[in-house]
């Protein structure tokens, strides 16, 4: 049995355009399927609207599939839980209290029996892991985004979930203060070895902090291409990524994979994209595990 | 830090600026109230005794000329004779005459007691609803022509159908304020709870918070700017309720104190009481825009 198990998920919404019959839906994504490992680090790459969000938010609990379900350790998932914590790319954090209480308030909901001081000490040892030391006392208006994320990211690790969701959790931070970040994402991960699903448009950010990445096609109608195995080995950081012919090989691989979907998307309707016409086969230069998933 | 001469005036010029407009002010109401001299040409020696058996003039023993009676207030009393006034009240602020002459500070406690009374309980019940009508559409959609109706009715409109039900004037005091605090806090708060960011309420979710935790850890702080809001209107209007609900009933204070002024023909008394509540709202206002600044946050 597998640890989750995202199992042939299909998402339609209701069609609300002007010519649109009551009853008439369009398909998000379709059928898509694949499978978490206990302690694996998996992002979702795709181009907006494939739907990667709205999979987040069904694995999260926000949203019902149309069709399908995801199975948390042998049970499905209905409704959100603190098994499964979720990092907001809005951070979604409490503006009335300050980080250490947003951070202190989850710590609280997670183990409703710990006394005072233990609850206390837990949320310290979680801000103090993600260097937020000094900014304790501040409102979550007074930080920038980069500490404002951090906190997020504090008060997600804290509650130590089994699953940890991150909804394109830097795509509102600059892009300097995101190096810094996803670097001590990548630290953070390696002490907790939570398990990880993010969901994010920056191939790098993908590559640096994952074990494997998930290539959806175009929506509408999206379908799960392949699952590409990153084999760099950890510990990663940026620099020693850049002189690694793995990463340019992978990073190479997906911006094909993005790009190509893109064209074909725009000529037919962006339906037609299988794995077969982006895996690694139609590209020789490129040799890489590559997990096909459609079977 | 050294004080420069711009520094000085950056601190300190907008104080002298309202000192200088208090002076001018006090000038001009001065000048266009200096009684008018009395002049004796064209009156027989008849009407002059006749005026000074009224009292309206007196006989300057000295240089045995007619003047008017200083005692006897012509027109509108100027900035003086108000001040006198002023202090012989806040001289015997805490001492109860008879029945009905209470000292100006017991009047003002009057006036805070039922003004606190009825805006404390009438901003809980409002609150209250706010909140419920805010959670929840259909309620929201039911509930909206009662309210659309009961919001425009001045407060002080209920009160002889109050007076005639409850046959207190006591309690019908604290009803109207308490009416008059209703509405604006009921619109804001429903209007804050449902324009909560969803952001917040999946938090929520996500910790797996009971209704309760809920309700008071994140719906309520979150809404609290918007309730703050509501609260601040319904304090206006139940404050500008008070004084003339005072009036009508006739009960002890602040603003019962113009009307007794008014009856007793006491201009400055009257102007005194006017002054009287001015005050005391500010006070009353600033003393709730200190409380509400420790409700409120800077949205992200």
């Amino acid at each position: 049995m597998s640890f989750l198990s995202i199992d042939h998920l299909t998402k339609t919404f209701p069609l609300l355009d002007e010519n649109a019959r009551r009853g008439d839906t369009f398909v998000v994504f379709r059928n898509v399927n694949f499978e978490i490992r206990r302690g694996e680090f998996l992002t979702m790459i795709g181009h907006s609207g494939c739907g990667k969000s709205t999979l987040l938010n069904i694995i999260a609990g926000f949203d019902r599939p149309s069709e399908g379900g995801v199975i948390l350790e042998g049970t499905e998932v209905t409704k959100p839980g603190l098994d499964r914590m979720v990092v907001f790319q809005s951070f979604a954090l409490m503006p009335w209290l300050t980080a250490f209480d947003n951070v202190r308030l989850a710590v609280r909901q997670a183990h409703r029996d710990w006394s005072k001081e233990r609850i206390r000490e837990w949320t310290q040892k979680y801000i103090n892991m993600m260097n937020l030391h000094g900014a304790e006392k501040k409102h979550p208006t007074f930080l920038s985004g980069g500490m404002r994320q951090r906190v997020g990211l504090a008060r997600a690790f804290a509650v130590e979930p089994k699953v940890l969701l991150l909804d394109e959790p830097f795509a509102q931070i600059d892009a300097l203060t995101r190096l810094g970040i996803q670097e001590e994402l990548v630290r953070m991960w390696g002490e907790t070895r939570n398990t990880v699903f993010m969901v994010t448009h920056d191939v790098d950010e993908a590559i640096l902090l994952s074990d494997r990445i998930a290539l959806m096609t175009n929506g509408p109608d999206a379908e799960l291409a392949e699952i590409v195995e990153v084999s760099i080995p950890r510990p990663r950081t940026r620099s020693t990524l850049i002189d690694s012919p793995d990463y340019i090989r992978i990073r190479n691989h997906i911006l094909h994979f993005l790009v190509r979907g893109a064209k074909k998307a725009h000529h037919t309707g962006g339906v037609e994209v299988t794995s077969e016409q982006t895996g690694a086969s139609s590209e020789p230069a490129i040799s890489l595990e590559v997990a096909q998933t459609q079977t | 830090m050294s004080w420069n001469r711009r520094k000085l005036a950056e601190r300190f010029g907008p104080y002298i600026l309202s000192l200088v407009i208090l002076g001018v002010f006090i000038l001009v109401w001065e000048s266009l109230t200096r009684p008018p001299k009395f002049d004796p040409t064209g009156k027989s020696e008849d009407d002059l005794t006749v005026l000074e058996f009224n009292g309206d003039i007196v006989r300057n023993e000295a240089t045995g000329k007619y003047v008017y009676n200083p005692k006897k207030v012509l027109g509108i009393p100027g900035p003086g004779k108000v001040w006198e006034k002023a202090a012989e009240e806040l001289g015997e602020a805490f001492v109860k005459k008879g029945a009905n002459d209470h000292g100006i500070g017991l009047l003002v406690y009057y006036t805070i007691k039922r003004f606190l009374a009825g805006f404390l309980v009438g901003s809980v019940v409002a609150v209250f609803l706010g909140v419920l009508i805010g959670l929840s559409k259909p309620l929201f959609i039911a509930l909206n022509p009662f309210i659309q109706v009961l919001k425009p009715i001045s407060p002080l409109a209920w009160m002889p159908l109050l007076l005639y039900s409850v046959k207190d004037p006591v309690w019908t005091a604290i009803f109207v304020v308490f009416m008059a605090s209703l509405w604006p806090t009921v619109a804001n708060t429903a209007f804050g709870v449902n324009s909560i960011r969803k952001d917040y309420l999946h938090v929520a979710t996500l910790l797996e918070m009971t209704y309760l935790r809920r309700l008071f850890l994140v719906i309520l702080p979150a809404a609290a700017p918007a309730i703050i809001a509501g609260l601040r209107i319904s304090f206006g209007s139940a404050l500008v309720a008070v004084v003339p609900a005072e009036m009508l009933l006739g009960e002890l204070g602040a603003g019962y104190l113009t009307w007794i002024e008014w009856n007793n023909l006491n201009i400055s008394g009257v102007i005194f009481a006017i002054l009287v509540v001015g005050v005391v709202g500010y006070i009353l206002d600033y003393g709730f825009g200190k409380l509400a600044s420790k409700f409120t946050y800077a949205e992200v």
